[in-house]
């Protein structure tokens, strides 16, 4: 809830949701659109079919530089990032010393420097838990006057390349520095909702100018964090807080597929023992997609049982507009964790039918060239 | 007679027949609901109960009982259907009729007019 004593931040953008209708709500200490006059399950499908925008300006951006900071970064993170290419972007997390996760970020080698992009909510934790272990091996720079803007959708490739015709060739997680109309901008071809598209760093007095001449494309319209979730959700993708947090590894959490071949053996990251021994001997959870049979959404702390007992738990979970039923995910017993296993939910204290189900719910469909 | 709770219930009674739903104001809340789960016809319910579930694609919210009573209808077309509320909440986006034990229990509700100056103080 709003604490009345809490002063929000506004995003360059904040003036511009305002005038679109957006219905602003208290997110990660920022004032931000939940959803704008179209309602969530539009904006949703819009973005499935079109394309959206979503201002991500709360998120934390920064830059690592230093004679090596890949290798610096390396001993926060299991990311393999020294073998990233200049222009390649990989997902990773921050672990603690018990391979929980700290928040999870996306890292860009920019030839000079590492770009860095994290969750609001953890930013000034994970900028001192940076600026703290890397001392004296990699300077941070925080980037606090560029918004974060996302253009998301099957049509996002298009319209970009009309606005900005360089970026028609990048491919899934790669980055370039680029001009549009006449703005220099740092994009990337990513984002948070298993759709083709971009993240647009763009300095904050051009942010509206950029906003709105990307809402003038008749593919593209605003977008909400409301449908951002619903969209994550059905693409399989985590939000840190839910679905992975302090308590979970990377193990636990299905993120195998982002430690690098290297780190596992070698390690050199907080935890990295105990993502090694889960990697030999097994977790003893997974994150796993949880499929209800009814209609009833299953909300994240919903309780999932087998054979009469409580086998885990829901982290997210609501309603998949491109689905057209309930989705969710949580962590269960590794033993219930193949694809397929029946198993109960306690909604409202009722039993309600459910599947383990492969994620993503919804084909990703990224841009590989 | 309509009267308003401020659960942002509506409950229109006839003949000592109540016909229970959300108001506009909280279907516009809500957005756009895609799960209703209304009570069964017999259960008896006591002013407060939780008689109803309403989830939209942001949130659960359960539906309580403005008054005591035994629920004599159901609105069975709503849960495949669970658009309607937000389409017609006051309309056929009704959830559930209850067959009122005590019409006094109504004295604790808001007319329109008291209802309207209500949500006016929330915004």
């Amino acid at each position: 809830m709003n604490d009345p004593g809490e002063t929000l931040k506004k995003t360059a953008l904040f003036d511009l949701h305002v005038e679109l209708g957006a219905k602003m709500v208290p997110f990660a200490g920022y004032d931000m659109p939940v959803q704008y006059p179209a309602g969530v399950l539009k904006e949703h499908n819009h973005t499935r079919d079109a394309a959206g925008l979503f201002d991500v300006s709360h998120m934390g951006q920064a830059r690592l530089t230093g004679d090596n900071p890949a290798a610096a970064l390396e001993t926060l993170v299991p990311a393999e990032l020294q073998a990233l290419e200049p222009g390649q972007q990989r997902y990773t997390q921050f672990t603690n010393e018990q391979g929980g996760i700290l928040d999870d970020l996306m890292v860009t080698n920019m030839g000079d420097h590492l770009f860095i992009v994290v969750n609001a909510a953890c930013k000034d934790a994970d900028f001192a838990h940076m600026k703290s272990k890397l001392a004296g091996k990699a300077e941070l720079e925080i980037i606090d006057d560029r918004a974060l803007l996302a253009i998301q959708g099957p049509k996002a490739g298009e319209v970009m390349a009309r606005l900005s015709p360089e970026m028609a060739k990048m491919t899934f997680m790669t980055a370039a520095e680029v001009r549009i109309d006449g703005v220099a901008c740092l994009a990337t071809r990513s984002g948070y909702s298993g759709e083709d598209g971009f993240e647009i760093s763009i300095p904050d007095d051009q942010a509206e100018r950029l906003a709105r001449l990307m809402l003038d494309q008749p593919e593209v319209e605003p977008i909400g964090l409301g449908a951002r979730d619903s969209l994550r959700l059905e693409a399989g993708l985590c939000l840190y807080g839910s679905d992975i947090d302090e308590t979970t590894t990377p193990v636990e959490g299905g993120l195998v597929w982002s430690i690098g071949k290297r780190r596992r053996t070698e390690g050199g990251y907080p935890g990295a023992d105990v993502v090694a021994r889960q990697l030999a001997e097994g977790a003893p959870r997974k994150r796993v997609g949880i499929r209800p049979e009814g209609r009833a959404p299953a909300r994240a702390h919903t309780e999932i049982h087998s054979g009469g007992r409580k086998i885990g738990e829901i982290t997210s979970g609501g309603f998949g507009p491109t689905v057209g039923g309930p989705v969710a995910m949580g962590y269960v017993e590794t033993e219930f964790a193949k694809a397929g296993t029946p198993v109960t939910l306690i909604v409202r204290g009722k039993e309600a039918p459910a599947q383990v189900e492969k994620m993503p719910f919804v084909q990703q469909r990224y841009y590989r060239g | 007679m309509i009267y308003y709770s401020e659960d942002h219930e509506w409950i229109e009674v006839e003949d000592g027949i109540g016909t229970v739903g959300i108001t506009a104001y909280a279907a516009e809340q809500l957005g756009d609901v895609v799960f209703v789960e209304v009570p069964e016809v017999g259960k008896t319910l006591a002013k407060g109960d939780d008689a109803a579930v309403v989830e939209s694609v942001k949130a659960a919210s359960e539906i309580y009982s403005p008054v005591s009573g035994e629920v004599v209808e159901s609105n069975d077309s709503l849960p495949d259907v669970p658009e309607t509320v937000g389409d017609d909440p006051q309309g056929d986006g009704w959830f559930f009729r209850i067959k009122l034990e005590d019409e006094s229990e109504l004295e604790d509700l808001m007319d329109e007019a008291a209802y309207k100056a209500f949500v006016k103080g929330l915004d």
